[in-house]
């Protein structure tokens, strides 16, 4: 009865050409080989550790006692000081260097590329200059130059270069005016806090308001300009939550405000310029992407320059700006590990180096140094990537 | 009278305001308005406060730090002995330069020019010694002969370029090794004696070089409709772009070892650094080429498909030579990039360009000269990188890959 059954086989390929089976098969192959390589490698490292350590990984340096000094710290620190808290130490520096020079060198890199697309001839050139240099050149060889023939080349403190302020520039680093809290301080934040919320709702009714109305306030103006209303409130209303100090040369030192080291100096400074020179030319671009005729015809629709600025240029230009804006982020937050080479101790320098030399525990410390720039990188990243959803066209 | 009262009704026009000539030029672009005199004003003494200090140190600095070590800034440690090694394989890279110069660019344009004189450029240099002239002179006659010899070569045999380049980059890596035995011909020269551009060239070199295959199979991995080749090129290519490269370099100096079967023969120091940066740079070529990937229609997918090509065929003779020549600025981009950041290797205590500087600076005789060494190096650095990037531009127009 079951004559065709010579025949069953070729309604259906042989499995070697079933791309069915083949798509399972060639995954569990890759996936095989990429685990078969990964488990070499991992039995490798352990053969090669046990000859070291009695257990080949473990985290206990983490309680011990570092005993090495750090020269910069924003939490209290001390040799007696346990590993673990070397590296919040290292981990707080890195992330004050990488959040200041995020700032900075967003500023600076907008200042420098709306002058490389202003209409007069010397500043756009003198904007182009800046940024073919600092573009073409290593970071790193900028940063030793910074430090070493610049800052390390600065006067002795006797003879310290003055800027106003009073700002002293001089080998110990820069000096200057700080304000350090008193009693009020933290009464002040709460009112700071609570000035947020009122600012932030504000804003929030205000973009109602010019969804539904013709009125179209400048909302973020409104926002900081509350915030700011409240802070002055605030300070005046409290007895000085700060207490302001201003350096002076006294005989071989500066006393009084606040003196940043010049390996701080150094790796800000250095990051800013270069990373500048990058969000210029994004920023540059940005802005020339943008239609001609999208200019033309807000000056047809009567908006001044300002309005057309605000309304038309930087809305659509932002779209294109943010995706390269956020991958220059990460590099900073990536290249402040090139601190090591100024000798400011970031969480590189301090874990990546001196803990890792000091308690031999290589695989673990790089573990934790990797996780955490990797940590960095993907919440930077998710928050550029948040901003660019809400900003970026909505397609009808 | 009568000419009188003429002249009387003749209205005096003023000539139109120029705007060409060198006053208009000044009008249009410095002094348009008063906002811009400001500005202009203000350019100017910033130039003054720049420039003059700048121009004023640069000429009366003592520069002798620089003639004095410009062969270890070249070169560095490389022996004297086997320098000749190194011209051959300078005159290799310029016979293939001419060769390939000769078969893409048949017009003689001002950059093709200045490629075919860049021997002759490089030898007017003052301070090279008159035997290093004479070898520039030499790769000179090379470079033209190549370039005359790809002017006339079959437009159906060019392929046969990017072949020599391989084969180049083969020979080149022996040459300067050398070998053991015979010890006769080419005396061993270990990597810990290579350092200077030599190095710095090399590692960017064999670093993009090395880690195309591997990134375009993780970009292929990526693009893959099988999800097991997706997460494995996510998790490879999200981790190494978010750790910075030092880290990869100092975990190669201090691990790389640990990961190989105990007995290993200890790897070079050079290697080490080489395997880091080739597994950063895999990661980002990656994600460049799966920018090409993306911009291929479907329809080249389903047109390859209709014509009965698997999966296999489609990949290699359809979608990857267009998608990688979409990709060639961008990657030209991601050398320029390496390029600079091979600098890093000088933390891990390799001479390279920057290290050999500061190993200078390290010598008694030469304390103090940082200004001097670190500037001369940025200049090297930088002309590397912008000849690269304004070739790269050329390249994209002459491609027009914008068009397409």
């Amino acid at each position: 009865m079951q004559q065709d059954l010579g025949f069953s086989g070729d309604s259906r390929p042989p499995f070697w050409r079933d791309e069915r089976i083949l798509a399972i098969l060639s995954q569990v192959i890759v996936v095989a080989l990429v685990a078969g390589l990964l488990y070499f490698l991992y039995s490798n490292l352990m053969a090669a550790l046990r000859v070291r350590f009695t257990n080949p990984i473990s985290f206990d340096f983490w309680g011990q006692t570092a005993s090495f000094d750090i020269k910069e710290y924003l939490i209290p620190y001390s040799r007696a000081s346990t590993y673990g808290r070397a590296f919040w130490v290292g981990l707080l520096n890195t992330l004050i260097v990488a959040i200041l020079g995020i700032i900075f060198a967003t500023i600076f890199g907008i200042f420098i590329g709306v002058m490389r697309l202003s209409r007069n001839f010397l500043v756009s050139r003198i904007a182009g200059a800046y940024v073919d240099f600092f573009r073409n050149i290593p970071l790193l060889l900028l940063l030793i130059f910074w430090s070493q023939a610049v800052f390390l080349k600065l006067p002795r403190v006797q003879q310290a270069v003055v800027l106003p302020g009073p700002v002293f520039l001089s080998q110990r680093g820069v000096a200057v005016p700080w304000g350090t809290p008193t009693d009020s301080w933290s009464l002040f934040l709460y009112i700071l806090l609570a000035g947020l919320v009122v600012a932030l709702l504000a804003g929030v009714v205000l973009r109602q308001i010019s969804l539904r109305t013709s009125y179209k306030p400048i909302i973020s103006l409104w926002v900081v300009g509350i915030l700011l209303a409240v802070a002055m409130i605030g300070w005046v209303v409290l007895p000085a939550p700060l207490l302001f100090t201003y350096p002076e040369l006294t005989g071989f030192n500066t006393r009084g405000g606040r003196v940043l080291s010049p390996e701080f100096m150094a790796i800000l400074s250095g990051l800013v310029i270069y990373t500048a020179a990058f969000i210029a030319e994004i920023v540059r671009s940005g802005i020339q992407a943008v239609a001609k005729g999208q200019r033309e015809a807000a000056a047809a629709l009567g908006l001044t320059g300002f309005q057309t600025l605000r309304l038309v240029i930087f809305p659509q230009a932002l779209r294109v700006i943010i995706p390269p804006l956020t991958s220059q982020y990460l590099n900073l937050t990536k290249n402040s590990s090139l601190a090591i080479a100024v000798g400011y101790p970031d969480l590189f320098a301090v874990a990546g180096n001196t803990i890792r030399n000091q308690t031999g525990r290589e695989i673990e410390v790089f573990l934790l140094v990797m996780g955490v720039y990797l940590t960095l990188s993907l919440f930077t990243s998710l928050i550029m990537n948040l901003y660019n959803q809400r900003i970026r066209l909505v397609e009808r | 009278m009568t000419t009188a009262a003429h002249v009387s009704t003749t209205r005096v026009l003023l000539p139109p305001r120029t705007s060409n000539g060198l006053l208009g030029w000044l009008r249009k672009n410095l002094f348009g308005s008063v906002f811009d005199t400001i500005l202009t004003l203000l350019a100017l003494s910033f130039l003054y406060l720049v420039l003059r200090p700048l121009l004023t140190w640069i000429f009366t600095t003592d520069w002798s730090v620089i003639p004095a070590n410009f062969t270890l800034i070249l070169r560095g440690p490389y022996p004297e002995e086997a320098v000749g090694r190194l011209w051959i394989c300078l005159y290799l890279l310029f016979g293939l330069a001419g060769f390939s110069w000769g078969i893409w660019f048949r017009r003689l344009q001002v950059v093709t020019i200045l490629v075919l004189l860049l021997p002759t450029l490089l030898a007017l240099i003052p301070f090279l010694a008159i035997y290093n002239k004479m070898n520039l002179l030499v790769g000179e006659g090379v470079i033209l002969v190549a370039y005359l010899v790809g002017r006339f070569w079959p437009q159906a045999w060019a392929r046969i370029v990017w072949y020599l380049w391989l084969a180049g980059l083969l020979v080149i890596p022996f040459l300067l090794y050398g070998n053991q035995n015979p010890p006769l011909l080419l005396p061993l020269v270990p990597s810990n004696l290579w350092g200077g551009l030599l190095l710095t060239l090399l590692l960017a070199v064999f670093g993009i070089v090395l880690s195309f295959p591997l990134g375009v199979t993780l970009a292929l991995g990526r693009q893959s409709n099988f999800p097991a080749f997706r997460l494995l090129s996510v998790i490879y290519i999200e981790f190494i772009r978010g750790v910075p490269l030092i880290t990869l370099l100092f975990m190669g100096q201090a691990m790389l070892q640990y990961f190989l079967p105990p007995g290993t023969p200890t790897i070079d120091r050079v290697i080490r650094a080489l395997v880091a940066i080739t597994l950063f740079s895999a990661a980002y070529t990656a994600e460049n080429v799966r920018g090409g990937l993306q911009a291929i229609p479907k329809g080249q997918y389903e047109a390859a498909h209709a014509l009965g090509l698997n999966a296999f065929q489609t990949t290699f003779f359809i979608i990857l030579p267009q998608a990688l020549r979409a990709v060639v600025p961008v990657l030209v981009g991601q050398f320029i990039a390496l390029f600079k950041d091979t600098s890093l290797v000088a933390i891990v205590g390799l001479f390279d360009l920057l290290g050999i500087g500061r190993t200078i600076l390290s010598n008694p005789d030469w304390l103090g000269n940082h200004q001097q060494i670190y500037l001369f190096i940025a200049v090297i650095y930088w002309l590397f990188c912008y000849a690269m990037a304004y070739g790269s531009r050329r390249l994209e127009r002459s491609l027009a890959v914008g068009e397409r």
